[in-house]
């Protein structure tokens, strides 16, 4: 039964790591703002002019 | 292509920024804009290779660019100390700066500002904090200097705000990043000594070794006293203060709730007498701080449709090569030379140029002595001309928000008899009282048959009972009415303003300047030939006053008005006076022009007459036409039958059969009044018993405006701003007012209607929790859910009904 007081310090330490970890993550800013990185990961990386060539001929005909 | 255009003026919409081009749009790339600011934006993504920008949304992104600020606007950020204040960080090469764009609005608008280093020089970086409308900017500083970033970003449609007052306002962060935290370790606390009160889930408590018990419970107190001391920390010191303060707010139940279940298990744990609840009480708190967090989230995002591109209508004759012109009160650029006529208000802090100013500041301080001031004075914003016009030059922009404080000044808070906000106060100091002696009956009870449940029952009535959502419908529908109203461009002063005027039962109008437009075309003069001299004199004179008629024979003297006018005099319902160029110059009524009675003036119903005497000797009278409104028959239709209807005219009856015709045989019409019969006249209305809404010109009414319930202020081509008026109407809106009247109504409905809701569930809530059917922690759940629930209902539920009354958008 004994082993019991290890495991329950064990998973006590496994869960304070999570802790600290979840603390710096909010320290580092990833939640200051949950909305734009939502935005900006949809935009794509390709060079816009490409992006402005391709699109252009089929507006103008439309 | 332009006879294309021409041909759907209507159907043709800006590339850039979706307004209609009208008939002057303007073409390049084979594409439409409404103008040329726009045109100029286009050509700048363009030659930068970011027209992606337009692919990003369905509808055109941009914003107008037809009101330009001036190229000058961000010359104060040449100054070094001040630009000093506004950075974020900044070393020998590099700079960051945090910049406020009200004007951000979609996905587009992230996609070009975090684009901005495609404009090569000095720009390393943007970032978008979007919930918030601000870009972080990383540049070289040797490269391009914060005048140009601030000027870059302006000439693409994105003005920053820059407020030193506001400035390096970063507590939002720290503030928000704590919230995280508290609830980080709230949770951490909350799923381990769940952890450990397994055995007591499974009731299986007699089986285990005692040495477990003991080591269970105290690491349950050791976890939980972060969740105490730090999670929970803001309930308690929030409540401290309130009963510092002898009040009972609504974070004193809640945190007794806490304290009871907190001291309670550390008793049962230590006595050995029981397992304790630090389970339900870390969870208690750590729900609390979640639904915290999602209230914060959603207030944010119902307050973020704020409209950015609203100002308040007012105009101001800013001079323009010697020439007055009438320009939006928001165009009013640092520099810019303007007029400020007889009752006007300075609407920025300026300099006096010309002119002898004797100003009256009781609307920034409550004295109403005469201060006298010369040229090279300094003028502060909210000072009031009384006599002729002075010419002042703008020391900085307009601020809104400083008018708005102004407008707010308690000197000015009319008193409100028995308004529902008053009730809620009256009820809510009440609650808390209530709350706890239901909980401690409660309490009571369950001592007696159930020892254990008694701590919780304690803890979920205070928990539940919370009244959150009573306290936030009201402002929230409020909030959101005058938002409404605004776009409309009815702006009025504060939110409480909306329940005054959905209680309106009488309006008065008042004649010249309010019903009438005050921009005729022609004006006849009546009497002896004047020469090109004594027209200019008058067209001097008519310049200091803020009169609609003085207004209209100024506008239609199409000459300079060149003339210094000395002792001049303007008495209200009679008319003005002064010396031009050596001749007494008298213009007004009758009376005050010493007028014969039998005049030989051409009889005719629908002027008004403005009589003339120069050097005391009678001339004869303008005849300026009587305009009214266009609308003003449909207008009156619609709220015929709703209100009684009163004019009060400073004229005299001639006109009184065609006003009949307009305004129907139930309304009350008072003819020749002068400023204090007008406000007797509403003083006695509300005598018996009538709620008045008075809607006047402004400047000429102050005293009605003041004494009537609510006063709006019909805005045309003065600046009509007067703290007085609870209200500022744009002139172009005028026949929206029955509309927006019903929708002050409806807004008072939505609000009873979400009162309900919160009442509904306090009491549901309430029997569950006294009947010992809710844990704190479900409860903890159910309050925050609640708030949501009702506050999203006010919002939702104000624009709805906007839209059904067609005053949406």
């Amino acid at each position: 039964m004994h082993i019991m007081v290890i495991l329950i310090g064990f998973s006590l330490f496994i869960a304070l790591c999570f802790l600290i970890f979840f603390l710096l993550a909010v320290r580092s800013g990833q939640y200051d703002d949950q909305h734009t990185p939502a935005i900006r990961m949809l935009f794509d990386d390709t060079d816009p002019k490409s992006t402005e060539e391709e699109n252009s001929p089929a507006e103008a005909n439309s | 292509m332009s006879e294309k255009l021409a041909g759907q003026d209507e159907k043709v919409l800006c590339y850039h920024c979706g307004d209609p081009c009208g008939s002057r749009g303007i073409t390049a790339d084979d594409r439409q804009f409404c103008c040329t600011g726009c045109r100029t934006v286009y050509e700048i993504l363009r030659d930068n290779d970011l027209t992606g920008y337009y692919q990003m949304e369905e509808s055109p992104p941009g914003m107008s660019l037809r009101r330009l600020a001036s190229a000058r606007k961000y010359d104060f950020l040449d100054n070094q100390d001040l630009v000093r204040q506004l950075l974020d960080f900044s070393d020998d090469d590099i700079s960051q700066i945090t910049l406020k764009i009200p004007g951000m609005h979609c996905a587009s608008c992230i996609w070009l500002l975090e684009r901005l280093d495609r404009f090569g020089t000095g720009i390393i970086r943007s970032m978008v904090h979007f919930p918030r409308k601000e870009v972080t900017i990383t540049y070289r500083h040797g490269v391009i200097t914060l005048r140009e970033l601030a000027t870059l970003i302006a000439s693409l449609g994105y003005e920053p705000l820059l407020e030193l007052t506001e400035g390096k306002d970063r507590s939002w962060r720290r503030e928000n990043r704590r919230l995280y935290y508290q609830i980080g370790i709230a949770g951490f606390a909350f799923g381990n000594i769940m952890l450990y009160s397994f055995p007591e889930y499974l009731a299986m408590g007699d089986t285990i070794d005692p040495l477990f018990k003991r080591i269970f419970g105290y690491l349950s107190i050791v976890l939980s006293l972060p969740v105490l001391f730090y999670s929970s920390i803001d309930y308690f010191r929030s409540a401290w203060n309130g009963l510092r303060q002898k009040l009972l707010n609504i974070d004193v139940p809640i945190t007794l709730g806490i304290a009871v279940l907190f001291s309670r298990s550390l008793w049962e744990i230590v006595t050995g007498s029981g397992t304790g609840y630090l389970d339900s009480f870390s969870g208690l708190v750590f729900f609390l701080l979640i639904g915290k967090l999602f209230q914060k989230k959603t207030y944010q995002a119902l307050a973020f449709d704020r409209d950015y591109r609203s100002y308040f209508p007012l105009s101001v004759a800013k001079l323009e090569a010697g020439e007055e012109v009438s320009v939006p009160l928001a165009d009013l650029q640092p520099g810019d030379r303007f007029v400020v006529r007889n009752g006007e208000l300075a609407p920025v802090d300026s300099l006096l140029i010309e002119g002898e100013g004797s100003l009256d500041y009781s609307f920034v301080t409550g004295e109403s002595d005469l201060i006298n001031r010369q040229s090279g004075d300094l003028i502060y914003a909210g000072g009031r001309q009384l006599g002729p016009a002075l010419q002042l030059e703008a020391l900085r922009e307009v601020s809104q928000s400083q008018l708005t404080r102004l407008w707010n000044n308690d000197i000015f808070t009319k008193p409100s008899p028995a308004r529902l906000t008053q009730t809620v106060n009256e009820v809510s100091k009440y609650f808390t009282t209530v709350i706890l002696a239901i909980a401690l009956a409660a309490t009571a009870y369950w001592l007696r048959i159930d020892t254990a449940k008694a701590a919780h029952v304690f803890t979920a009535v205070l928990i539940v009972a919370c009244p959150c959502a009573l306290a936030l419908s009201y402002p929230f529908a409020l909030g959101t009415a005058q938002r409404v109203l605004g776009r409309k461009r009815l702006f009025l002063k504060n939110a409480e303003t909306v329940e005054t005027l959905a209680k309106i039962d009488t309006i008065v109008f008042d004649k010249t300047g309010t019903l009438t437009r005050s921009t005729p075309l022609t004006i006849n003069f009546s009497g002896k030939i004047l020469s090109a001299d004594e027209l200019t004199m008058i067209k001097s004179l008519t310049r200091h006053s803020t009169h609609p008629l003085s207004r209209n024979i100024h506008a239609v003297l199409d000459i300079p008005a060149d003339f210094l006018v000395r002792g001049y005099e303007e008495v209200p319902g009679m008319g003005i006076r002064g010396t031009v160029d050596g001749k007494d110059i008298t213009l007004g009524s009758r009376e005050w022009a010493g007028a014969p009675r039998g005049d030989d003036i051409p009889d005719s119903h629908d002027h008004s007459r403005v009589y003339l005497a120069i050097d005391g000797m009678y001339r004869g009278a303008f005849l300026i036409p009587n305009k009214y409104r266009r609308g003003l028959k449909t207008l009156l239709d619609t709220i015929r039958n709703k209100y009684r209807i009163h004019v009060l005219s400073g004229d005299s009856e001639r006109d009184s059969s065609e006003l009949r015709d307009i305004f129907g045989p139930q309304a009350t019409m008072h003819f020749r009044q002068s400023p204090e019969e007008k406000m007797d006249y509403i003083h006695e209305l509300q005598k018996n018993g009538r709620h008045v809404l008075m809607v006047g010109d402004g400047l000429n009414d102050a005293g009605a405006l003041k004494a009537s319930d609510a006063g709006i202020s019909v805005s045309e081509d003065i600046n009509a701003f007067s703290p007085a008026c609870d209200g500022i109407l744009s002139a172009d809106s005028f026949s929206d007012l029955p509309r927006m009247l019903r929708f002050t109504r409806a807004s008072m409905t939505v609000i009873l209607a979400s009162f309900g809701i919160s009442f509904i569930y306090n009491l549901a809530g309430l029997s569950f929790a006294v009947a010992g059917l809710l844990t704190p922690l479900v409860a903890a759940i159910l309050m925050p859910a609640s708030s949501i629930t009702v506050v999203a209902f006010a919002t939702l539920a104000t624009n709805f009904r906007a839209r059904l009354i067609g005053i949406g958008t």
